[in-house]
């Protein structure tokens, strides 16, 4: 009987918490939301296990299957080719195909038409085969399967796609829930079930569901068979945290609450199974409603690429305009007068057949107008066609290089990174924020014990990794030098630490973590101290609060130890509400308290008894268990042992715990104080372990006044609970501190260091409480010690305001007024102190976010935001994710890259310029809707500062390419128009044109595109600030792009005069031949070939054998084309025929131009190069050069290298450089004021003259100043 | 990717891997101050001899001009020109008198040029059919010849309007009472008359019609050996052009005065354009064209310039290879 109590009350006491997480709590008693049901908005009505019912209106809803694809079979043709003549320039060739059909054309059909059709199928097969792979993704979802209720009591396995509203179904554990589900029964004798919402909300706590008690009898398969209920509710929405309905069953009607409604997308953890009736399914789903259809995302080039197309069209329309009223002009005043025209005459033209329209006398306008339309395709080769093309096939071969890339290979999970879509590539190079989640990105969701402080004596070592660079980088300068580390730890340990060897530093990774201890043994465990371990702590002195300290972590907490069959050890696992407590039982069992066993009322401990030196089992009372809640920041068990005597035992954030302390507990207080702080510093989560000796009668006394609060019901319970907590829970006795590591991702603080080397902003955006995020703030070296910070929350009174309600908007008004004073004196105090460099680190809390983001406030906060070097956001919803990732974008401007894990990031992941998923994780969710997966997080190091800079570097560069050869070539048919009286002539055979952009330039484009490199990958990485040319973007601003547009009309101009010049009228041979229309063109075309391809090989910096292959190939193609073209019958290869090796081939002019105006047309360009490089240089040009002499001295331990590579680590705030170079930094100060007291004091005490004194002071002052040369750059 | 998938990479360094791994062997070459210098040199030594050799063989080349369309109208018929061109019953009788400057060596090429002449007219140009030229009246389809295409539903051959303003002055050339032999042959393009021009395609209704365009041609000759025609159909790229007329095989010496006569039929008078009548030699680099020559000296000897400029420049503001002060971080130490 007092078991089934027990269980009752512990999930009773659990009831109230199940709304601490909800932001949007809906209001309990007073106004029975139940009362709504059947209103608008209220109208869904689900007949429960009849799902037959649901198959015509007006019930009729959705099946459960999901579908996220864009097209469908019918659909795709006209939307794909849709989105296709959405592109400005595909369009504009789409209409010069039509035209092409009439003959408005300058051109052949074939040679407008075959083009268009190669471009646009090409972009539509890409978008076919990532439709499909979408498709195949949401066939695996849909055909998961789900145990559902036949009928008789019988359970099948269902495709979850044949799911129905109404539906019962089975859900065993660790399994997903296949839509949102009404809990009817669990495993739970009392209906309640474990829930991990990880993939909803992100907070890793598992969360409880409770079932009505009317449905607790339906626990058995049997008894479905005749269960019928009707539950009416609201419409599908994608509010997470609200549900209001009613439960009609056997004639009464119980009112539904979000406890009873089980999400798709969420997990049932730590119970066996569930029963549950089908609520929402396929897009009703709360889950699917949150999501928002994935955009279709342009990186920032691609934008700005559009607007270089609008310059290059209004180009054309400007030289098209010229074109057709000069053709106008000519008309009315020559042509008329050009005899051998024969131009119709304008009395009898009418009804003449042959009457020319683009020339007709006495329709000046009207030809005009159609030569505009002719001009316009004539002039088309201004406008890339090719461009889109072929930007989209070198971003796919860099994807392909991304995805293979060896570096970016996890061999843990087998998995590699994968560019999910390809046209972002470029915008990895110019990202200037990150916003990252925390759980499953950040960190492995694992807790491991690190370290703990028992009756003031730390444990589990203390150098921490800075410390250690720290020295590391002092010691490789410096005379070793004894130095203590911790001035309290003296007693138990010194450390010379400018003794540790240096080998393992290395210029490459100079701030790599240099001790990295090796993996533990044991999950979640990760502590060696040998005064603790292997029951060693029986000789540690202060025994009896060692053992009370094992006492607290073994029995205060909410695990259940699993028995695992297959184990060989007698160790145990555990399964709890988080994972620190499944730590800390660990870690309990690790040190001889093995919790072995848990009744309803009992805990048993294994104990390893110091007396005896045996192991004795004993067995503890449960008595009450006041609960974990974010406000009260603490837990409690009381207890009472065999003795019969009462313990209260708590463990609780150090805050919380000191305040209440005894006087007499506070013996280990300052000592404890100090060890919290470091460990705090080293983002070690900590809690504080206290207890306290009851006496029966006080227990007696207490246990009432807790009962009755217990069995309130009303409002004001929760406030009876916490007064009766109150009481207790003081006058406790400190026993120590236990540090847990919230374990990081491999990787994880270099790549963090590396990304803050390069310039990039990180924001941490979790749906954890600020305690944790701050810890991994520490952990991740986002924040440190001397970095001011800024918290932004909700006032208390303002929090736990039950007034709320009625006085909303004066309530919220006033909110507002605190949250932007605090936002103004913030940022009040960073101006102040701009000058110094302290940086500053802001951390916010969800329900302050939510008033910071309105509309007045929002600009007040960005601006804040955007000054500190890091923010920390805490407790924020997915859609406030996806809402500050919307306004920061907006309101900086800068490009935002989000990185997450769970369905809770997909809002962020989509909103930002790219995101990020993490694959490592079961869910999905966020990798189906990021651009770009990853293993791990610290991939993104490479993926951004590699791969990034490449792509940034290489498509702007294929993108001004791109513009200036089509410039170059464009042009020059213009200013023949203006040799031919504009009348729509081309200098060039049909088919040269057709193919310039399709053969003879586009492989040496699509080599750069996808093989140049400024530096190789090991330079980026080493040189982490030459990232910021994307951000900054050096390589497309928009006077490279003037530049190179005016280059581009240099070229045409030199080719073009120079060919008429030299060309006309004379000779071309000795016999005295002339040159005509077609060998003109043929020369000058060649011209062109030359220089385009001449050009791009001056751009090149990265010459393998592709380039060579792909740039003098191109040019060899063209006279191998000429000639082929040129020997075919004559009414093929019209005025080509023979035109190479009967006409301009013999010709000795035509080689002399081709080496003339090549030079000539490239000279402008390496003229400027050349005065680039020698007198201005970028930042690639220097390091190139500094390649080059590595290479010929052959030193990678180049005194000048490794200096240039500390140098450009920029002056960040942020990361575990930064850590250090402050603490260099204080090291150097700390010892300088030894030196000189050891100075003073020897001087004095030797009586030696002042000289010596000066000398040392001297010398301390030189010693100063190398420091501050040395090392100070960073940390000023 | 699979785990042996990937051994398998590892274990082949091959040049796929090389590729997938970006690290395909690569020359990088680096512009030194060394390189650009060594560069202009270079080209200045290249062009300077080309422009000169080049400008040579424009020198050698002697070329006499005469623009006759003016002074070939009688005085009294100035005022009107187009009715005295269009009149067929005057004479166009023409008698001009060209002076040798320099001796000229044979073969020397008689070109007429036409100046302000749109042979490049898109209309002109695409009035033609070369189906026809090629296969006579066996090839029916003649609606790219309009307007000139049909003469009585006839097709005309060779059809358009190029072949209908065929230029028909025509030149004799006296020296010293004694006609000069003019070689009308091999005027046109090799490639034109054997492929392009049938050889057994015969005129045809051609300027039969109401308005007559320019010349007529022999109905008797096959159209590949009409080669006035032929390089009348290889149209022009600029509206001021020359053509090839035929060559003079002999050698004309200094001061010898040349008498042409020509009949001036061709009507340039109605829309302003010239006619002139060339005489000229050619080298090996064809005619005489100083722009060439002087186009390479100049880039010759600014480039020399340049390489001058430059080491002067590097001299001065000598910036030492790889100069690691330039660099963004060190920049910005030194300046804040």
């Amino acid at each position: 009987m007092a078991a089934a109590t027990s269980r009752t009350r512990k999930g009773k006491i659990r009831w109230s918490k199940l709304y601490s997480f909800a932001c949007l709590r809906p209001s309990t008693s007073e106004e029975r939301p139940a009362d709504r049901v059947g209103q608008p908005g209220f109208s869904r009505v689900v007949f429960c296990n009849e799902p037959y019912l649901h198959k015509k209106k007006p019930y009729k809803y959705p099946y459960n299957n999901i579908s996220t694809t864009k097209y469908n079979v019918l659909t795709f043709l006209p939307r794909a080719l849709f989105e296709q003549f959405r592109r400005v320039a595909n369009f504009y060739f789409l209409l010069a195909a039509v035209f092409s059909l009439f003959s408005l054309a300058p051109f052949s059909r074939a040679s407008l038409i075959v083009p268009l059709i190669f471009v646009v199928g090409i972009s539509m097969i890409k978008e076919a085969i990532e439709d499909w792979h979408r498709f195949l993704q949401d066939l695996d979802v849909n055909n998961r399967t789900v145990k559902a209720h036949l009928n008789n009591g019988v359970f099948v396995d269902k495709p979850w796609k044949d799911l129905r509203v109404g539906d019962v179904v089975k859900v065993n554990k660790d399994e997903y829930f296949p839509s949102d589900i009404l809990l009817l029964s669990s495993s739970y004798e009392d209906g309640l079930c474990y829930v991990e919402t990880m993939n909803l909300d992100g907070e890793t706590n598992l969360k409880i569901k409770r079932c009505l008690e009317a449905s607790l009898c339906l626990n058995e398969d049997e008894e479905f068979s005749q269960f019928k209920a009707k539950v009416r509710c609201e419409d599908p929405n994608p509010n997470l945290y609200t549900f209001v309905g009613t439960l009609e069953f056997e004639k009464e009607s119980y009112p539904l609450s979000p406890s009873q409604l089980l999400l798709r997308d969420s997990k049932l953890r730590n119970t066996d199974y569930i029963y549950g009736v089908v609520i929402f399914s396929g897009h009703d789903t709360k889950a699917v409603r949150n999501s928002t259809r994935s955009p279709s995302k342009r990186s920032r080039i691609e934008r700005k690429m559009d607007h270089i197309i609008y310059i290059l069209f209004s180009m054309l329309v400007l030289v098209s305009l010229v074109s057709s009223i000069g053709s106008s002009l000519f008309l009315k005043h020559d042509m008329v007068d050009w005899w051998y025209l024969r131009l119709p005459d304008g009395s009898s033209s009418e009804d003449d057949d042959d009457d020319d329209l683009f020339f007709n006398p006495s329709k000046p306008v009207k030809s005009a107008v159609l030569q505009f339309i002719r001009a316009l395709i004539l002039y088309g080769y201004l406008i890339p066609i090719s461009l889109y093309v072929s930007i989209e096939v070198v971003k796919v071969l860099q994807k392909m290089l991304i995805d293979k890339d060896i570096e970016l290979y996890d061999e843990v999970t087998c998995k590699s990174v994968q560019a999910r879509t390809s046209n972002l590539n470029e915008e990895l190079g110019q990202v200037e924020m990150i916003l990252s989640d925390k759980t499953g990105t950040l960190t492995c969701n694992q807790m491991e014990f690190r370290k703990c402080s028992i009756a003031g004596i730390s444990y589990g070592g203390d150098i921490t990794d800075v410390d250690l660079a720290a020295s590391m980088r002092m010691n490789a300068d410096f005379e070793p030098f004894e130095f203590s580390m911790d001035e309290t730890n003296r007693g138990t340990r010194s450390f010379e630490l400018f003794e540790f060897s240096v080998s393992g530093f290395s210029a490459q990774n100079g701030n790599a973590r240099l001790l990295k201890t090796e993996e533990p043994v044991i999950k979640g465990f990760n502590f060696r101290d040998d005064r603790l371990m292997n029951k060693n702590w029986i000789h540690v002195p202060n025994l009896s609060d060692i053992t009370m300290f094992f006492r607290v972590m073994a029995l205060c907490h909410t695990g259940i130890p699993i028995e695992d069959d297959n184990r060989i050890t007698d160790k145990l696992s555990y399964e709890a509400e988080s994972p620190e407590e499944v730590s800390f039982l660990i870690a309990s069992q690790e040190f001889g308290f093995q919790f072995f066993r848990r009744t309803q009322s009992l805990m048993v401990l294994k104990e390893f008894d110091p007396s005896s030196m045996k192991e004795v089992e004993r067995e503890y009372k449960l008595l009450n268990l006041l609960e974990f809640s974010s406000s009260r920041k603490r837990m409690s068990v009381i207890v009472s042992n065999e003795d019969g005597r009462f313990f209260l035992l708590c463990k609780g954030a150090d805050s919380i715990i000191f305040d209440r302390l005894a006087d007499n507990g506070r013996t280990y207080e300052q000592a404890t104080a100090l060890h919290l702080s470091s460990y705090a510093e080293d983002g070690l989560r900590t809690l504080a372990f206290a207890y306290r000796e009851l006496e029966a009668a006080e227990y007696e006394h207490w246990n009432k006044i807790f009962t009755q609060a217990k069995a309130t019901i009303g409002p004001e319970r929760e406030e009876l609970l916490e007064q009766a907590s109150e009481m207790i829970e003081k006058d406790l006795i400190l026993l120590g501190v236990v540090a847990v590591e919230d374990k990081l991702q491999k990787g994880v603080p270099e790549c963090i260091d590396k990304l803050a080397q390069a310039g990039l902003k990180i924001w941490l955006l979790t749906g954890d409480k600020r305690e944790t995020a701050v810890n991994i703030g520490f952990a991740c070296s986002l924040l440190r010690q001397d970095m001011m910070q800024f918290h932004l929350s909700l006032s208390r009174e303002a929090e736990s305001n039950k007034e709320v309600k009625w006085l909303l908007f004066l309530a919220l008004q006033a909110i507002e007024e605190d949250i932007l004073q605090q936002i103004q004196s913030s940022y009040k105090l960073l101006c102040e102190e701009g000058n110094n460099e302290a940086p500053y680190g802001l951390i916010i809390d969800g329900k302050a976010l939510e008033i910071a983001l309105r509309g007045n406030v929002k600009d007040e906060f960005l601006q804040l935001a955007v000054n500190c070097a890091s923010v920390i956001c805490c407790r924020v919803s997915p859609k406030q994710k996806a809402l500050i990732t919307r306004l920061v974008k907006q309101y900086t401007g800068r490009t935002t890259l989000a990185i997450g894990d769970g369905a809770n990031d997909v809002g962020m992941i989509q909103e930002a310029d790219i995101g990020v998923g993490i694959s490592g994780m079961e869910g999905m969710q966020a990798v189906m809707a990021s651009d770009f997966s990853l293993p791990q997080f610290r991939f993104l190091e490479r993926l951004l500062i590699v791969h990034g800079h490449w792509c940034y570097q290489r498509i702007s560069k294929m993108v001004l390419y791109f513009v200036y050869k089509n410039v170059a070539f464009g042009l020059t048919l213009f200013y023949y128009e203006l040799y031919t009286s504009f009348s729509g002539e081309a200098l060039y055979n049909d088919w040269y044109m057709t193919m310039f952009n399709v053969m003879l330039t586009s492989l040496p484009v699509i080599a750069l595109g996808v093989l140049e490199q400024d530096v190789s990958s090991d330079i980026c990485l080493q040189f982490p600030a030459l990232y910021q040319q994307g951000p900054r973007n050096v390589h497309f601003s928009w006077s490279r792009i003037i530049g190179w547009i005016l280059n581009g009309v240099v070229t045409s101009l030199v080719i073009f005069l120079a060919n008429i010049y030299i060309l006309s009228p004379t000779a071309l041979q000795r016999n005295g031949f002339v040159v005509d229309i077609d060998s003109l063109g043929a020369i000058t075309y060649t011209c062109v070939i030359w220089t385009v391809n001449c050009q791009i090989a001056l751009i090149t910096h990265h010459f393998t054998w592709i380039q060579h292959l792909s740039i003098w190939g191109s040019i060899l193609l063209w006279y191998i084309f000429l000639l082929v073209y040129g020997a075919l019958p004559p009414n093929l290869s019209g005025n080509a025929f023979q035109v190479l090796i009967g006409v301009i081939g013999p010709a000795p002019l035509y080689w002399t131009i081709t080496m003339l105006v090549g030079v000539v047309s490239l000279l402008p360009y390496f003229v400027h190069i050349t005065i680039q490089r020698s007198f201005y240089p970028m930042d690639d040009h220097i390091i190139q050069e500094m390649e080059k002499c590595l290479k010929k001295y052959d030193a990678r331990d180049n005194e000048m290298w490794e200096r240039e590579q500390r140098n450009s680590q920029r002056s960040t705030n942020i990361g575990f450089s930064a850590r250090v170079e402050a603490k260099v930094l204080s090291f150097s100060q700390q010892m300088q004021q030894k030196k000189l007291c050891v100075g003073a004091i020897t001087s004095l005490q030797k009586q030696i003259d002042t000289r010596q004194i000066q000398l040392a002071l001297a010398q301390a002052e030189v010693m100063h100043l190398r420091f501050r040369h040395g090392y100070g750059n960073g940390a000023g | 990717m699979t785990d042996p998938n990937r051994e398998r990479y590892r274990i082949r360094e091959t040049a796929f891997y090389l590729f997938t791994q970006q690290s395909l062997p690569a020359c990088k070459p680096v512009l030194t101050p060394g390189w650009v210098i060594t560069i202009f040199l270079f080209m200045g030594l290249i062009f300077i001899p080309v422009g000169l050799v080049t400008l040579r063989a424009s020198h050698s080349v002697v070329e006499i001009v005469d623009r006759y369309d003016i002074e070939c109208v009688p005085e009294s018929s100035r005022i009107d020109k187009i009715s005295y061109i269009q009149d067929d019953s005057i004479p166009k009788n023409c008698s001009r008198f060209m002076k040798v400057r320099k001796y000229m060596k044979a073969p020397i090429n008689i070109y007429y040029q036409l100046d302000n002449y749109y042979q490049n007219h898109r209309r002109y140009v695409k009035s033609r059919s070369d189906k026809q030229l090629l296969h006579g009246r066996k090839y029916h389809d003649t609606s790219s010849c309009q307007p000139v295409e049909l003469n009585n539903g006839q097709p005309i051959v060779p059809c358009g309007l190029i072949a209908w303003s065929l230029f028909n002055d025509s030149f004799t050339f006296i020296r010293e009472r004694a006609e000069l032999k003019v070689n009308r042959k091999n005027i046109a393009w090799k490639s034109d008359r054997d492929h392009k021009f049938g050889k057994n395609v015969h005129p045809f209704s051609f300027q039969n019609g109401t308005l007559i365009g320019g010349g007529k041609l022999y109905p008797k000759i096959p159209l590949s050996d009409q080669e006035d025609l032929i390089v009348w159909m290889r149209t022009s790229a600029l509206p001021s052009f020359r053509k090839l007329y035929g060559r003079i095989e002999e050698d004309l010496d200094v001061d010898d005065v040349i008498v042409v006569n020509l009949m001036n039929n061709y009507n340039t008078y109605s829309f302003g354009g010239k006619k002139k009548l060339v005489l000229s030699t050619s080298s090996w680099l064809g005619g005489k064209n100083n722009f060439l020559g002087h186009a390479c000296i100049i880039v010759g000897c600014s480039s020399l310039v340049l390489a001058i400029v430059f080491t002067l420049l590097h001299l001065k503001y000598r910036r030492p290879y790889g100069d690691t002060s330039y660099l963004p971080w060190n920049r910005k130490s030194l300046s804040g």
